[in-house]
């Protein structure tokens, strides 16, 4: 893979409270997300050249597909072209990625880019087969399989091989609910404790409710530039220093080994590269925690600790903020919710906010470097974004 | 689970009811379901159609609690990723067998059973599922 030719820099965020908006649709989502960047940008709407979103599956949760026409509409953003990206539950990430390759190219010197996800129009049951949707129709959801089904096999798997214990899956939603009491735009806050995890019912053994990220409205936005041009806008630029992606089966039978996922190492490995940095040199992380088990193998994945290791890593507290490493300092997937289409967005929103300093009760002291790890599926898609107040090479 | 059309269903009826999936004569790596294209050796590969002896392992496995749309009537129902003999792993129910039974390991095989119904057509839907072997 080649250089870009042109850094780029975040100017502005924006991000709706995450949670189930009985009263917003997705264009009120979008457009809520949009303007906050827009004005946490402090640029005009009519700077924007490019608007590209991400969402999974609004076709099946509210029967409207072609969502770049819609976003650029309702944001007030026409003629402006739009783009919509689908990449499961990583498609805000890889809508962010897109928009570093149009700054990186110099076709477009600002670009908004983020996501969106209304999952609550429809009933329990039919977002279970929309999210079905991330994994091999054909071969796994055809059967029953579910997709806490699928992660709930990865969990089989790596307790059997590694001894991951099922405390230490109930430790990982337990600190994400501790984190979340002090973000805004979390879906949950409230503290839950062991026992609540445990007596929480079964949803794929060993996977419990308490394990499972839930479903939720919401909407992230991002404004993004030329890393020569940020400072016009702003003292306190964000820098991507990585865009990294990469795929691996569609299937999850189809892996030789389901206890590591290979598409996080490959784009882990490109991102370090890219950014020219260490697992050492990330300062905190957003680690795709839509089950509790994928923060501990992510973890492992992402060299934050050895291979085996994730379960371990929970229970001596590095993850948690003021620990070695900080993990889902926003609560996760899990406590700050999960609307699919926004999440990647969202994650990085929150470095965004703890690299400027501005994340209160929950902050990272001294935070210079960010790492965020976005997944589609049971591993199929992987995209990884580092972010830092430092531009690097110039 | 949605609602597809008969085609869908009758083009893979050799797959489902007959475990038959594909082999690369040039890397020997048996694949189901059966493939195009070797991944591996892509274009320079030579695919044939392979049908599965049904025997395997438990390579990991789950029970379901909160079924899609379609599956309701079969709760709490076990699924498992297999080690088919030849080598290709395959998605599966287990039946034959309670939930607290099944463990990484155990010896299954490939047995005929119904999937499920679809509520509006009426279609009936079959495939495998695997059982412990006896």
């Amino acid at each position: 893979m080649n250089s870009p030719r042109r850094d780029v820099a975040i100017i502005g965020v924006g991000i709706t409270k995450y949670g189930e908006h009985w009263n917003q649709g997705l264009k009120h989502l979008i457009t809520e997300a949009g303007v906050r960047a827009i004005k946490d940008a402090r640029i005009s709407g009519s700077d924007i050249e490019l608007i590209v979103g991400g969402s999974m599956s609004s076709g099946m949760f509210v029967g409207q597909e072609h969502t770049g026409a819609l976003f650029a509409d309702y944001m007030g953003l026409n003629p402006k072209p739009a783009i919509r990206t689908e990449a499961a539950c990583a498609s805000s990430s890889v809508a962010l990625r897109v928009g570093c390759m149009a700054i990186a190219s110099g076709m477009h010197d600002c670009v908004a880019v983020g996501g969106a996800e209304k999952m609550t129009d429809v009933y329990g049951s039919q977002a279970t087969t929309a999210l079905a949707g991330a994994m091999d129709r054909d071969n796994e959801a055809y059967f029953g399989l579910t997709f806490p089904g699928v992660y709930a096999m990865m969990a089989k798997r790596h307790m059997h091989q590694y001894g991951t214990t099922r405390e230490q899956l109930s430790l990982v939603a337990i600190k994400n609910h501790d984190n979340a009491m002090h973000n805004p735009c979390a879906q949950y806050h409230r503290k839950i404790g062991l026992e609540d995890v445990l007596k929480s019912p079964l949803v794929a053994d060993p996977l419990r409710l308490l394990d499972c990220s839930p479903i939720a409205d919401g909407a992230a936005c991002i404004i993004i530039v030329p890393a020569d041009q940020a400072k016009k806008y702003t003292d306190t630029p964000i820098y991507i220093r990585a865009s990294a992606q990469s795929s691996d089966t569609l299937g999850l039978y189809m892996r030789k080994d389901i206890t590591t996922i290979s598409a996080n190492i490959h784009a882990a490995r490109l991102a370090f590269q890219m950014a020219n940095m260490k697992p050492a040199d990330i300062d905190l992380a957003e680690v795709h925690d839509c089950f509790t088990i994928n923060e501990i193998i992510s973890c492992e994945d992402l060299g934050f600790c050895k291979k085996g290791a994730g379960g371990k890593t929970v229970e001596e507290g590095e993850t948690q903020i003021g620990g070695r490493i900080p993990v889902n300092t926003s609560g996760g997937l899990k406590a700050k919710g999960h609307p699919v289409g926004a999440t990647g967005a969202g994650q990085i929103v929150e470095l965004v906010e703890q690299l400027r300093g501005d994340a209160g009760k929950r902050q990272v002291s001294g935070a210079e470097t960010g790492l965020a790890h976005n997944v589609g599926g049971s591993g199929s898609t992987v995209a990884i974004h580092i972010l830092s107040r430092n531009r690097g090479r110039a | 689970m949605e609602e597809k059309a008969v085609s869908f269903y009758w083009r893979g009826f050799k797959e489902r009811y007959g475990l038959v999936g594909s082999k690369c004569e040039l890397c020997s790596r048996h694949f189901f379901p059966g493939r195009v294209i070797c991944p591996e050796c892509r274009r320079k590969g030579k695919m044939h159609e392979h049908r599965f002896s049904g025997k395997g392992k438990v390579y990991s496995y789950t029970v379901i609690r909160t079924p899609p749309t379609g599956f309701e009537i079969y709760i709490p129902y076990v699924v498992a990723i297999v080690d088919l003999e030849e080598g290709a792993r395959v998605v599966s129910q287990l039946v034959d067998v309670k939930p607290e039974e099944v463990s990484i390991g155990m010896p299954v095989e490939a047995c005929f059973r119904k999937i499920r119904e679809q509520n509006q057509s009426g279609l009936v839907l079959y495939g495998f599922k695997f059982r412990p072997l006896k």
